[in-house]
């Protein structure tokens, strides 16, 4: 009987402290999967380096990531959004409709896209955006007509690739990188290849083109992953001929695996990308709600931290992992010791 | 009617044969019956068969995340380093470079006459910043002393010294790991620097950075997955038993009675993600509850163990043969003392059999978690007992499947050895209930 007695006090304790405790005493992340290696060693350093408790960084997608920072002030919500892209209007619409105003942007470094493959597997060591695009999109510029894509080989575009199927695994809709991909890549090709203009002198408006550029093929020889680059590094791993996009830290860590394509002639590296001469980057993020400074404890704190020169400068773990650190980084830790927010308030 | 069965048996032609011989249809039986025990035993074949290849699979990748390389050296910080250290914005880096003095020194004076320098000797040592900064935040008047310190190895150590990263491995321009490293580790090695150690850290730990596969533990995860199956137990139990006791033994049967059993029935069948998207609408963003809590994912958990409880309860009650209530209302029990003295004891091991199916199917939930913030980088312990259900944490396969993402090779190993410690928790979890089963079983 005193078990059961025992359980009930406890049971009954516990709904009793649950409804006091709801203040909450750690920063609360969610976010890009892309971010979340960053953020979990700035964590990790932060609760180590400082009282504050280690923050929870949790992962879903930069688009997840913001849908739940925008769903409100308060506790509940998270207080940091992690994103491999810029935030839209839409989403700071959505924020503005739940009453989240004051955002504040950090910019916290930047991140190369590289494309690999096996190590073993045939000789992808040199792309261009036109390779990628005639091999993925679903129409292509053939003997100066926009075609459906007949490529089945690399070499059948060129022929300086080597003599193997086409397959390509790319990070699906919902990941930040695939807008890079995208964009730096994919539209790059359809402009390069003339597959635009092509498409503007059959009829279509300008920005149809630009979206009709985007697209990729449906027939197999393109697949999305909607996992993190383990789930791709599997596929590549189970397919010779594949090539995968990964970032660069995931890249750099698994250099035994994979073996890694130049862009236009350069190869990807940290220093390539901080001087902008490899063209595949992006700017990483972090976004917080300044409605929670104050509330939160060490939130603004861990705003700083992040960004600080130790962490996240050319010298420190931060860069180490594989970030590209930001030139500008000095503004970026003024805007955050100024608690400077979106839309030129203060 | 007798005597016409014997009529006609006897106008058959008696079978001239005896019994022991067979005849080609007897032959056929036998035969499809020894062909049917033959698919029996090729049935149980294939899944042992798969069964041990499973175990062979997890053992194999998991039980080198019980042994981990670490450097093992006298330290001495003396208090104007500590005091510099502690004045840094990035204390932890402090201590690592006074680490590596420390360490390199060492080096020299064990003889390791190979080249090196201080970036070799960080490529090569694991995170240890916060590992010091902790022991001499606790132990300030051990400055000045020299402490052994046992700091973990850097993960291409670790697995380079458990042959999983060999030197044909290396790829030129690596900046994690140079080829004349190799060479510096065995001569660590030789002088008794670098050493294999079972993995403490691994069983005791927390989460870590990506950066540092060598602190990474599961100790923390575990403490919230009993947290969470406590909260299981303690609120799917009463609620399911008491819900069955009343349907099975009180309710009238009605229409209404009907659409609840209906329910329960395709509850047990809802994807479990349905339950994490109400608990955060429900205990997050309306009781308020703390987010990435393991009260929060108990609660989620009890909603999606219910359905199992509730029936198997039910089927079990079911099984306590009439005569046992018949007998106890006889003699004047009222109903209520029929069925808690009588039928509910009866009953026991089958509602522990399916309480123990529900946690054990809880327990390797992750998808519910992943909506209420537990599935995620949570590196703490909690700091009391009640905070172990309020506090942030994990549970062991969200671990597992983090660590899965990651992309150092360590993190892949210690994913499959939390598998194993996941499934020693179920085993721990089954043999309890074994027990428990077997002291309440009764038969008549």
């Amino acid at each position: 009987m005193s078990f059961v007695k025992l359980t009930t006090s406890a049971l009954a304790l516990t709904a009793m402290a649950a409804t006091s405790a709801v203040a909450r005493d750690q920063v609360q992340v969610a976010g890009s999967s892309t971010v979340l290696p960053y953020a979990s060693i700035v964590a990790e350093a932060f609760g180590e380096n400082t009282d504050f408790p280690t923050p929870v960084v949790e992962s879903g997608g930069s688009s997840a990531g913001l849908k739940r920072f925008c769903q409100g002030v308060g506790t509940e919500h998270t207080d940091i959004a992690n994103a491999s892209r810029a935030i839209r209007d839409k989403e700071i619409k959505a924020c503005a409709e739940n009453g989240v105003t004051d955002i504040i942007e950090v910019r916290i470094g930047y991140d190369g896209i590289v494309f690999a493959s096996q190590i073993d597997g045939p000789a992808y060591t040199a792309f261009t955006q036109s390779d990628i695009f005639n091999a993925l999109a679903p129409k292509v510029m053939v003997d100066g007509a926009l075609v459906d894509n007949p490529h089945t080989k690399w070499s059948d575009f060129n022929a300086d690739l080597p003599d193997a199927e086409i397959l390509a695994f790319i990070p699906g809709t919902k990941h930040g990188t695939r807008e890079v991909f995208e964009e730096k890549v994919v539209a790059v090709g359809c402009e390069e290849t003339g597959a635009m203009a092509a498409m503007i002198e059959a009829g279509m408006s300008e920005d149809d083109a630009e979206d009709a550029c985007l697209e990729v093929r449906t027939d197999g020889r393109s697949v999305d992953i909607d996992g993190d680059y383990t789930e791709t590094l599997a596929s590549i791993d189970a397919n010779a001929n594949a090539i995968g996009v990964f970032g660069l830290a995931f890249y750099e860590n698994n250099t035994d695996k994979l073996k890694v394509a130049t862009m236009a002639g350069v190869t990807p590296s940290t220093e390539t990308i901080s001087t902008g001469e490899y063209p595949v980057s992006r700017p990483l993020y972090f976004y917080v709600k300044k409605a929670h400074i104050g509330v939160i404890p060490g939130l603004k704190e861990f705003a700083q931290f992040f960004v600080a020169d130790e962490l996240a400068g050319p010298d420190g773990p931060l860069a180490a992992y594989g970030l590209v650190s930001d030139p500008e980084l000095a503004v970026t830790q003024a805007a955050v010791a100024d608690e400077k927010v979106m839309g030129g308030g203060s | 009617m007798s005597d016409a069965a014997m009529d006609t048996s006897g106008a058959a032609p008696q079978p001239t044969k005896s019994l022991m011989t067979e005849d080609a249809r007897t032959k056929k039986r036998n035969a499809s019956e020894r062909r049917f025990r033959y698919y029996g035993i090729a049935a149980i074949g294939t899944g042992l068969f798969f069964l041990i290849a499973l175990l062979t699979a997890i053992l194999t990748a998991g039980i080198p995340a019980f042994r981990q390389a670490v450097v093992e050296i006298p330290f001495t910080m003396t208090q104007e380093q500590y005091d510099e250290a502690e004045a840094a914005m990035l204390k932890t880096g402090i201590y690592t470079g006074y680490f590596i003095d420390g360490l390199s020194a060492e080096m020299k004076e064990r003889g390791v006459d190979i080249e090196f320098d201080k970036a070799a000797v960080d490529r090569l040592l694991g995170k240890v910043g916060g590992q010091l900064r902790a022991y001499y935040r606790d132990n300030e008047d051990q400055l000045g002393q020299p402490i052994g310190f046992e700091v973990a190895a850097s993960s291409r150590v670790d697995r380079y010294l458990k042959g999983t990263f060999t030197r044909g491995d290396l790829v030129e321009g690596n900046r994690f790991f140079m080829p004349e490293d190799f060479d510096l580790i065995d001569a660590m090695r030789d002088a008794g620097i670098v050493k294999q150690v079972f993995n403490w850290t691994f069983i005791t730990g927390v989460d870590t950075g990506v950066d540092n596969p060598g602190g990474a533990g599961i100790g923390a995860s575990v403490l919230g997955s009993f947290f969470m199956m406590l909260v299981v137990l303690v609120l799917a139990l009463p609620i399911g038993v008491a819900a069955s006791i009343y349907l099975e033994e009180f309710a009238p049967k009605n229409r209404f009675t009907d659409l609840i059993e209906v329910n329960i029935s395709n509850l047990a069948a809802v994807p479990s993600i349905v339950f994490g998207i109400l608990g955060l609408a429900v205990f997050i963003q309306f009781a308020h509850l703390p987010q990435s809590a393991p009260l929060v994912g108990g609660l989620v958990l009890t909603l999606m163990t219910l359905p199992t409880i509730i029936i198997s309860t039910r089927a079990s009650l079911k099984a306590v043969p009439p005569s046992i209530r018949d007998a106890a209302l006889g003699v004047g029990a009222s109903k209520m003392q029929a069925v808690f003295h009588h039928v509910l004891p009866l009953a026991a091991p089958g509602i522990l059999t399916g309480t123990i199916i529900g946690l054990a199917q809880a327990l390797g939930e992750t998808a519910p978690l992943l909506l209420i913030g537990m599935v995620g980088f949570v590196a703490r312990y909690p700091e009391a007992l009640i905070d172990g259900f309020l506090e942030p944490n994990s549970a062991v396969p969200a671990q597992i499947y983090n660590w899965a993402a990651r992309s150092d090779a360590v993190f892949t190993e210690k994913a499959w050895g939390g598998i194993i410690i996941l499934l020693l928790f179920l085993i721990t979890m089954n043999t309890i209930a074994v027990i428990l089963r077997r002291r309440f079983e009764r038969r008549w």
